[in-house]
């Protein structure tokens, strides 16, 4: 199993950890069995832009890298924008995941849905 | 930067002086064992010699020696040579849910073949009860595999009494002591066993090469099947050089192995004290005595295996996990699960396993190094003491598509 060089920087250094405070959209999605959880919260403004993202995970390297990237590339994005983000869009920015870990990118982009979801929930 | 090896129970690096005597096997001595002229000759002695070191380190006979290409081929070939030498008397095998695969994964082969094939438990330290092993005997059983040490968390199996229950039913005793030999005596009279396997790498020798002792007159199909080798029973031109090099280091372990466990008792006792001590919600994993001098093994609540073999890869620390992430399944250790873990936390496990160079300051270093990784990593995680784990939450979680 290879990590790349982002993966470590990511890992070693993650960007974005901890809980927002004022966050207005919170999602958690993976299962302790499966050896995963994440926890995104945003900070939306009545625009509908993300202003802060943040994340708590309990995961391998790949799932923290994809966290601190995945809430790195959503800030300064519209949720309309941030809505059409993919696993694959986090898999390209660390430079690649090893196929055992594509599953942590899918988790990340899971639980910026379920944040943006809670997000409208919250609102409606 | 310095690196501190605590991955021991995984392979050792090969000692100098078998790097030294292997060696001139590779050139000057390359022939043929079994050429009649001088070359075969005397490549066949220095096997023979080999052997006798391996024998003596476990009380066998020379005769009863059998090189392998690994411990993992000895296991196969016991279990599946005796399944098939064996399977008019009966088609019943007794083994344990935390064998090594190399175990586990032939008895399910032979399972598929017809066999039925019955798994002790273990309790939460990792033994089995010698109770559930007489009432698993049956009239049509025809082998017991019991390992002796564990491999992940280091649990010593009561052999000797285990034997001796066997022994008296007339079933036909095998056991995996390949992390046994060089931490604990192993002495094949005095433990009952009738198979016995054991691989070089676990005690500085070279990797590709293990060997199986067969007592004298069990029957056992072969294996490996071509030409006359090894008695008859294992096909294939020996591996001299590896061969040579295993019994130097049988001989080496056996003389120093008092010494080595001693010692790495004293820093494994170092480092569980200092973990269990200084880091909060962590349990150790294995029997509190009954376990290899060299063998810890612990859980950390909240938090993942892998991240933590990787913050310690920074710092320039070896050491495994019985993680799904390190194992390239979903699935954490079936160790692990066996002493009744949940899988959410034997994701957070970590096996260090010391070796006879291991000093005192590496423990320390890993000691306090380690304080910090956990600390780090459990402030990144969503779980913990006043936020538990809510499975319900976790409904929708499809990305692994199982």
């Amino acid at each position: 199993m290879e990590y790349t060089d982002v993966v470590m920087e990511n890992f070693t250094c993650p960007k974005h950890v901890g809980e927002i405070e004022g966050a207005n959209g919170v999602g958690q999605v993976g299962s302790p069995a499966c050896g995963d959880i994440m926890k995104i919260f945003l900070k939306i403004n009545d625009d509908g832009i993300i202003e802060d993202a943040s994340f708590k995970t309990f995961g391998c390297g790949a799932a923290v890298a994809s966290s601190s990237m995945a809430t790195d590339m959503i800030i300064g994005k519209s949720i309309e924008e941030a809505g059409k983000f993919k696993n694959s869009d986090v898999v390209d920015a660390l430079g690649g995941l090893p196929a055992e870990k594509i599953h942590c990118s899918v988790l990340a982009a899971e639980a910026i849905q379920a944040a943006i979801e809670d997000y409208q929930k919250n609102k409606a | 930067m310095r690196r501190i090896y605590l991955d021991h129970a995984a392979t050792t690096p090969v000692d100098p002086a078998v790097v030294e005597t292997m060696l001139p096997f590779f050139t000057e001595h390359f022939g043929n064992p079994s050429s009649v002229y001088t070359e075969g000759r005397g490549v066949k002695k220095s096997i023979e010699a080999a052997r006798l070191q391996i024998a003596k380190a476990i009380n066998a006979d020379p005769r009863e020696i059998y090189f392998t290409g690994s411990g993992s081929e000895a296991d196969n070939w016991a279990i599946k040579g005796i399944a098939m030498k064996n399977q008019a008397k009966g088609k019943h095998i007794i083994t344990t849910t935390i064998e090594h695969h190399a175990v586990l994964h032939t008895c399910e082969y032979l399972e598929k073949q017809g066999f039925e094939v019955t798994y002790l438990p273990v309790d939460e330290n990792g033994l089995i009860s010698l109770d559930d092993l007489r009432n698993a005997i049956r009239t049509d059983t025809i082998l017991v595999t019991i390992m002796f040490a564990n491999n992940e968390i280091g649990t010593v199996e009561p052999i000797k009494e285990i034997g001796e229950i066997v022994k008296e039913k007339g079933i036909i005793f095998h056991t995996d002591a390949v992390q046994a030999l060089g931490n604990i005596p192993v002495d094949v009279k005095d433990l009952n066993v009738d198979l016995l396997s054991i691989s070089a790498h676990k005690i500085y020798g070279p990797k590709g090469i293990g060997a199986l002792f067969i007592r004298k007159g069990v029957p056992i199909d072969n294996l490996i099947h071509g030409g006359a080798q090894e008695r008859k029973k294992r096909a294939g031109t020996e591996n001299t050089a590896e061969i040579v090099a295993f019994g130097k280091a049988a001989e080496m372990a056996t003389e120093q192995l008092e010494e080595n466990a001693a010692h790495m008792k004293k820093l494994r006792d170092l480092l569980i004290k200092g973990v269990m001590d200084n880091i909060p919600q962590v349990r150790l994993n294995g029997h509190p005595e009954k376990r290899l001098p060299g063998n810890a093994n612990f859980c950390f609540d909240y938090i993942e295996g892998e991240s933590i073999l990787l913050s310690l890869d920074i710092i320039g620390v070896a050491g495994s996990s019985g993680s799904a992430c390190t194992s390239g399944s979903l699935d954490p250790s079936h160790v692990l699960l066996a002493i009744g873990l949940p899988a959410g936390v034997a994701h957070g496990s970590l096996r260090l396993t010391i070796g006879k160079h291991t000093t005192v300051e590496d423990i320390n270093y890993v000691v306090d190094n380690l304080i910090q990784i956990i600390e780090r990593l459990r402030k990144m995680s969503p779980i913990n003491a006043d936020c538990p784990i809510d499975d319900a939450v976790f409904d929708k979680a499809e990305h692994h598509h199982h």
